[in-house]
């Protein structure tokens, strides 16, 4: 609007300011914004999803059917507000501040089995704040896992000390990794816990850690989960929700009736859509947490194929200029982070479509953007403000 | 651009993220691939399961039409009623079955617990009435006379009362109008049965929970068109069954109503005149038997001759069919259906058979012809007919020289009858029939429509019985076991029977024939067989199907469907032969056997013809039988055990005509007292909201004092052998003893 030969008396300041904010070089021409986007799209589609799967839920709305819909506004806006502070601080003033905010992170999933822990949805994964707020620390876990072992794995190699980190780190790393992924285990949060260990293994992988590292990753994951089969760490609810998986006509009033009545909901839906509000299986609430872990049924049944499809094409917009991210970073720290980001929001989009569409175990993870509830929100808004910090390669402050 | 040296990045760091990209897109790809898979390929099929899911269908009972006479007044239709309902689903919950709640309900309605209790039992084999034959997840009516009050404690304690309703519901009524009972031509509803459902699934109209299904009478020949169509109202529901929304709905259609040909005010006259007729034969004294009549069963219809259209029918003994409305009692149920009750339920005019006696002469005097006697031939009327041994008599014991078929009509000669039966009997080869026997008078009963149904528009209408020669047969072949064991040679009476039987039961006997010859024996009919013959004779001789519904009416009245009268057949006789006896039978109404009771009839404006019958049942007392024509009237009546045909039943049949045709006793016509001296051909008026106008219609009342108390009830038929002398005094001519106009009658035809 403001064309650069172009200018008012009076607004010096303020014009110039902005001329710099978008000057060629500036950090905003810099941002990626396909991204951005796209993640802002998911966030508006999440708010009118959200809308349309609680305005008749007085138990939830009350009096107001736009409640929870504003309340996911509010949840962008901060998320989009603290997205613009990472950028600001930058990834690499971050990477200082690492041990700090990984001790936090880690006295929070402590905090949740201690009694101020609460249990929702049959996940002790959350501490109530009051005042209708509560908070899931294992989404933050999730951030200072991937910088926590960003900066123990580059640290040696962005050094020039090394081309790739040596076992000794990788072990260290793995380690500050298993210390919060134990303990949200013990929750037990079984879907953060998958979601962690597809994180480290995509840190690992960027790391250039060694195959053997990979692989042997691998192996003990699949042992691990054996194990946690085995030893009954795993609630009964937990492994209903496997059996369901694997049989979901077994008793499909109960365990089976998720996937069941989220399934009926997405192939309701045809090409089109029964349009917004207008979708009985979402009306009628027949598909259980439709505004959170099932968010995406009430895309499927009232936006159709088409707009189910928007939200996995907006999803790939995100995760592919992710992965140019990380590609094009000139520091293995930011490759990394990046990785970690990567791994996580394709893992946990994966899982939450795929438990909707029957392909999957239900686990109780939210769709990145789209879900309500704020702690997710801000989390990966923090992960974008992350991945733009890379790109942007902001030097670092102070 | 950045003070940051670039740094080793390795080929394998490179590479991997290349495996991770593609991993990331492969993953997408699937997402896409199983979403399309859902929504595109099966999306259809989906769409109809979550249609099913959320869709609940409340049903609304289409209002019942109503069952119109002939006017439009009203003989079955629907009132409000305020109707208590219990939820068996909901009582079987609570802890003791909900009798708790069923014993406060009873003392709110001031009805005995036990019988509200026993109203909620499901009925089974075991189970008496009271007890509910409908579905257990359908409310059961505890009372539909419930009082606002009742109702309004009830819905006010709704917490103390779980499980029970009270509504204002539409309840059938049959409202009698000017006491015209109709009972066993309307028939009843009851709950329709878990089979009936289950049968009528996949036709066009299949039953809900909740309705009532006519048994009996019109309500059940006609109950398609009068039940209509329910509503049904689909709710779209949550997960918990909580309404959402309306998905499409379909009106309730309320069911058409049925116009009949009854005349609710000449039913009532039918009615009433049965009712009497059959209460004075209780008063008189049967010599036979040495008790008075029993006059235990009796029947009349009044039909049209040119259509066949049923004006009237009465059964006797009736019952209120009120009493079926919102689950029937069990003290009336077994009233209904106890022998001590004589089974009212039955329509005697279509299910009750009896041998007709004398009124079948027509039948042998077309069959006389049809073989080759002439009717005006001159036959010897004998007091007596022997064969071997065997003395079948005029029951009056009377001869009466060489007469006329016409003159057997008018006297109701027997032996005229015996000896041309005989006589084809013997010639068709006696007991060892020919092959190529003619059977003239068995195949002319067959022509008559007897021995099977007239078609009439009524369920369970019985057949009647021609005892012809493979009757005998299947007969023989039925209880020839019982028989022979039975049976012993020189025993008492039924042993001796019963041992013929055995024996050559299986023949048409000469004496069988004979006794079928004037309507005794084996030979059973019903009434609405013989006033459909009768109707066939005064209208030239087309034979109708009996009908009472008329035409069919849809609720708004746009739709009308007339029920056309249907011919099965015509009377096997030519045009002389049919006026041949229709001037015989106007003779035994002139100066036969029933003239008696028509003395003062108009008869050169109206004119009439009747034939007496008399029928003797092997250890009951005779059955009257009285049928009448006039242009457009046939009225047959009965009564079981009732004395002789114009004795029991001539003064109540003439009555009825008297009434239709606004008669005085002494025969003047006052057109303005007629019910209906023409028959009622249009329908009634119908309005442009689809009401039907009815006109208003008084309770009918005779006239004032029965002049008649006292009459005799003389034997005209000719039929008692012992020629019993009325009572003097009466009024109309009739002063003179029915033997002595009888002779004079023959007289008559001598000096002709």
């Amino acid at each position: 609007m403001t064309g650069s030969g172009f200018s008012v008396s009076g607004y010096g300041p303020e014009r110039s300011n902005l001329a710099r904010l978008l000057a060629r070089d500036s950090i905003v021409r810099r941002l990626d914004w396909p991204m951005l986007l796209a993640a802002i799209a998911l966030s508006g589609i999440g708010t009118a999803l959200v809308y349309s799967a609680t305005r008749n839920r007085t138990e939830l709305v009350g009096d107001d059917p736009y409640s929870f819909a504003l309340k996911h506004v509010l949840n962008t806006g901060i998320g989009f507000a603290l997205m613009i502070g990472t950028v600001w601080l930058g990834h690499r003033t971050l990477r200082t501040a690492v041990p700090i905010l990984y001790g936090i992170s880690v006295f929070l999933v402590l905090l949740v089995l201690t009694p101020l822990g609460a249990t929702i949805n049959g996940a002790h994964a959350w501490i109530v704040l009051g005042g209708g707020f509560s908070l899931q620390p294992s989404e933050f876990v999730k951030i200072t896992i991937i910088l926590g072992m960003a900066m123990l794995l580059a640290a040696r190699v962005d050094a020039g000390d090394k081309d790739h980190p040596d076992h000794r780190t990788v072990l260290q790393s793995l380690g500050l990794a298993a210390v919060p992924i134990m303990i949200v285990l013990l929750m037990p949060d079984l879907g953060s816990v998958m979601v962690m260990a597809m994180i480290v293994l995509g840190v690992l992988l960027a790391s250039g850690a060694s195959n053997r590292w990979v692989f042997g990753l691998l192996g003990a994951g699949v042992a691990g989960g054996v194990a946690i089969w085995q030893l009954g760490v795993l609630d009964d609810y937990q492994i209903a929700r496997f059996a369901a998986f694997a049989n979901p006509a077994l008793d499909p009033a109960g365990v089976g009736y998720n996937t069941n009545q989220a399934r009926i909901a997405i192939g309701s839906g045809g090409l089109t859509g029964t349009g917004l509000t207008k979708g009985s299986q979402t009306t009628g609430q027949f598909v259980p947490e439709q505004q959170t872990d099932f968010v995406f049924t009430v895309a499927g049944e009232e936006l159709g194929f088409v707009g189910a499809g928007a939200i996995l094409l907006l999803l790939g917009v995100v995760l592919w200029r992710a992965c140019a991210i990380a590609r094009e970073t000139t520091e293995l720290y930011g490759t990394i982070v990046a990785a970690g980001i990567i791994a996580w929001f394709a893992f946990q989009a994966f899982e939450n479509i795929g438990m909707t569409l029957g392909i999957m175990p239900v686990a109780g993870l939210p769709l990145p953007f789209v879900s309500y509830g704020g702690s997710s929100m801000f989390a990966v808004w923090v992960a974008v403000g992350l991945l733009q910090s890379i790109k942007v390669q902001r030097p670092m402050s102070a | 651009m950045t003070n940051i040296p670039e740094t080793g990045r390795t080929p394998r760091v490179q590479i991997r993220l290349i495996i991770i990209q593609i991993l990331v897109v492969s993953l997408l790809l699937t997402l896409g691939g199983r979403l399309w898979y859902l929504q595109v390929r099966n999306g259809e099929e989906y769409a109809k399961e979550a249609s099913g899911n959320h869709v609940q269908q409340v049903v609304q009972p289409a209002v019942r039409g109503s069952i119109l006479d002939a006017r439009g007044v009203p003989i079955a239709d629907n009132h409000t009623r305020l109707v208590v309902s219990a939820s068996r689903t909901d009582l079987m919950k609570m802890k003791d079955d909900g009798k708790a709640v069923l014993a406060k309900l009873a003392d709110v309605l001031a009805m005995d617990p036990k019988d509200v209790a026993d109203k909620v039992r499901l009925c089974d084999s075991k189970t008496p009435q009271p007890c509910w034959n409908g579905s257990p997840y359908q409310p059961i009516p505890i009372t539909d006379e419930a009082t606002p009050k009742q109702a309004l404690q009830i819905r006010e304690r709704s917490e103390d009362f779980p499980g029970i309703t009270a509504e204002p519901t539409a309840v059938r009524r049959y409202p009698a109008p000017g006491k015209s009972n109709t009972a066993q031509v309307l028939g009843y509803l009851s709950p329709v049965t878990d089979d009936e459902i289950n049968k009528a699934k996949d036709t066009d109209s299949p039953f809900l929970r909740s309705d009532q299904v006519g048994r009996s009478g019109l309500e059940r020949t006609y109950d398609k068109q009068l039940r209509g169509k329910a509503g049904v109202t689909r709710y779209e529901v949550d997960n918990l069954g909580r309404v959402i929304g309306t998905a499409k709905s379909d009106e309730a259609e309320p069911g058409a109503n049925v116009v009949t040909s009854i005349d609710a005010r000449v039913q009532a006259v039918s009615e009433y005149w049965l009712n009497d007729a059959m209460e004075k034969a209780r008063g008189e004294f049967d010599k036979n038997t040495g008790e008075n009549y029993k006059a235990d069963a009796g029947a009349v219809v009044v039909m049209e001759n040119k259509t066949g259209r049923v004006v009237s029918m009465a059964s006797n003994p009736s019952y209120d069919p009120n009493a079926w409305v919102g689950g029937i009692s069990g003290k009336d149920y077994a009233k209904l259906t106890g022998k001590k009750s004589n089974y009212p339920l039955l329509n005697r005019a279509i299910q009750g058979q009896a041998a007709p006696g004398s009124i079948f002469k027509v039948i042998p005097t077309a069959a006389a012809v049809n073989a080759g006697y002439d009717f005006n031939g001159r036959y010897p009327c004998p007091s007596s007919y022997s064969i071997g041994g065997q003395t079948f008599k005029n029951f009056e014991s009377k001869g009466h020289g060489s007469i006329t078929l016409g003159q057997a009509l008018e006297v109701s000669c027997d032996t005229v009858f015996y000896k041309l039966s005989h006589d084809q009997w013997a010639k068709d080869g006696g007991n060892k029939p020919k092959p190529d026997a003619k059977d003239w008078f068995y195949k002319t009963a067959h022509q008559f429509g007897l021995g099977k149904e007239t078609g009439i528009d009524l369920p369970n209408e019985v057949t009647g019985r021609v005892p012809d020669r493979q009757w005998k047969k299947d007969y023989w072949k039925a209880n020839k076991d019982a028989w022979c064991k039975q049976g012993k040679k020189g025993g008492e009476y039924s042993e001796r029977i019963a041992y013929e039987n055995c024996l050559e039961g299986m023949k048409m006997r000469a004496g069988d024939s004979v006794n079928y010859s004037i309507g005794q024996g084996d030979t059973l009919v019903t009434p609405i067989q013989m006033a459909t013959i009768y109707s066939a004779i005064a209208n030239g001789g087309t034979m109708y199907d009996p009908t009472v519904g008329k035409a069919i009416i849809s609720a708004d009245g746009k739709r009308i469907q007339e029920i056309k009268p249907k011919a099965h057949g015509k009377l096997p006789m030519d045009a002389e032969l049919r006026k041949d006896i229709d001037g015989a039978l106007a003779d035994v109404a002139t100066r036969g056997t029933a003239a008696w009771r028509f003395g003062g009839w108009p008869q050169d404006k109206i004119p009439m013809h009747a034939k007496t019958g008399t029928a003797e049942v092997y250890g009951k007392q005779t059955t009257s039988w009285f049928a009448t024509y006039t242009k457009d009237y046939t009225i047959v009546m009965t009564i079981s055990q009732g004395g002789t045909g114009s004795g029991a039943s001539g003064p109540a049949v003439r009555k009825i005509y008297d009434a239709i045709y606004g008669l005085d006793d002494s025969g003047n016509q006052d057109l303005k007292k007629a019910l209906l001296p023409e028959p009622q051909k249009t329908l009634p008026k119908i309005e442009a909201d689809g009401s039907i106008d009815a006109p208003k219609i008084k309770p009918y009342k005779p006239e004032a004092a029965e002049p008649k108390d006292g009459q005799p009830q003389g034997q005209p038929d000719g039929q008692q052998p012992d020629g019993q002398q009325p009572d003097g005094g009466q009024q109309d001519g009739q002063q003179q003893d029915d033997q002595q106009e009888l002779a004079g009658a023959v007289a008559n035809w001598r000096r002709d």
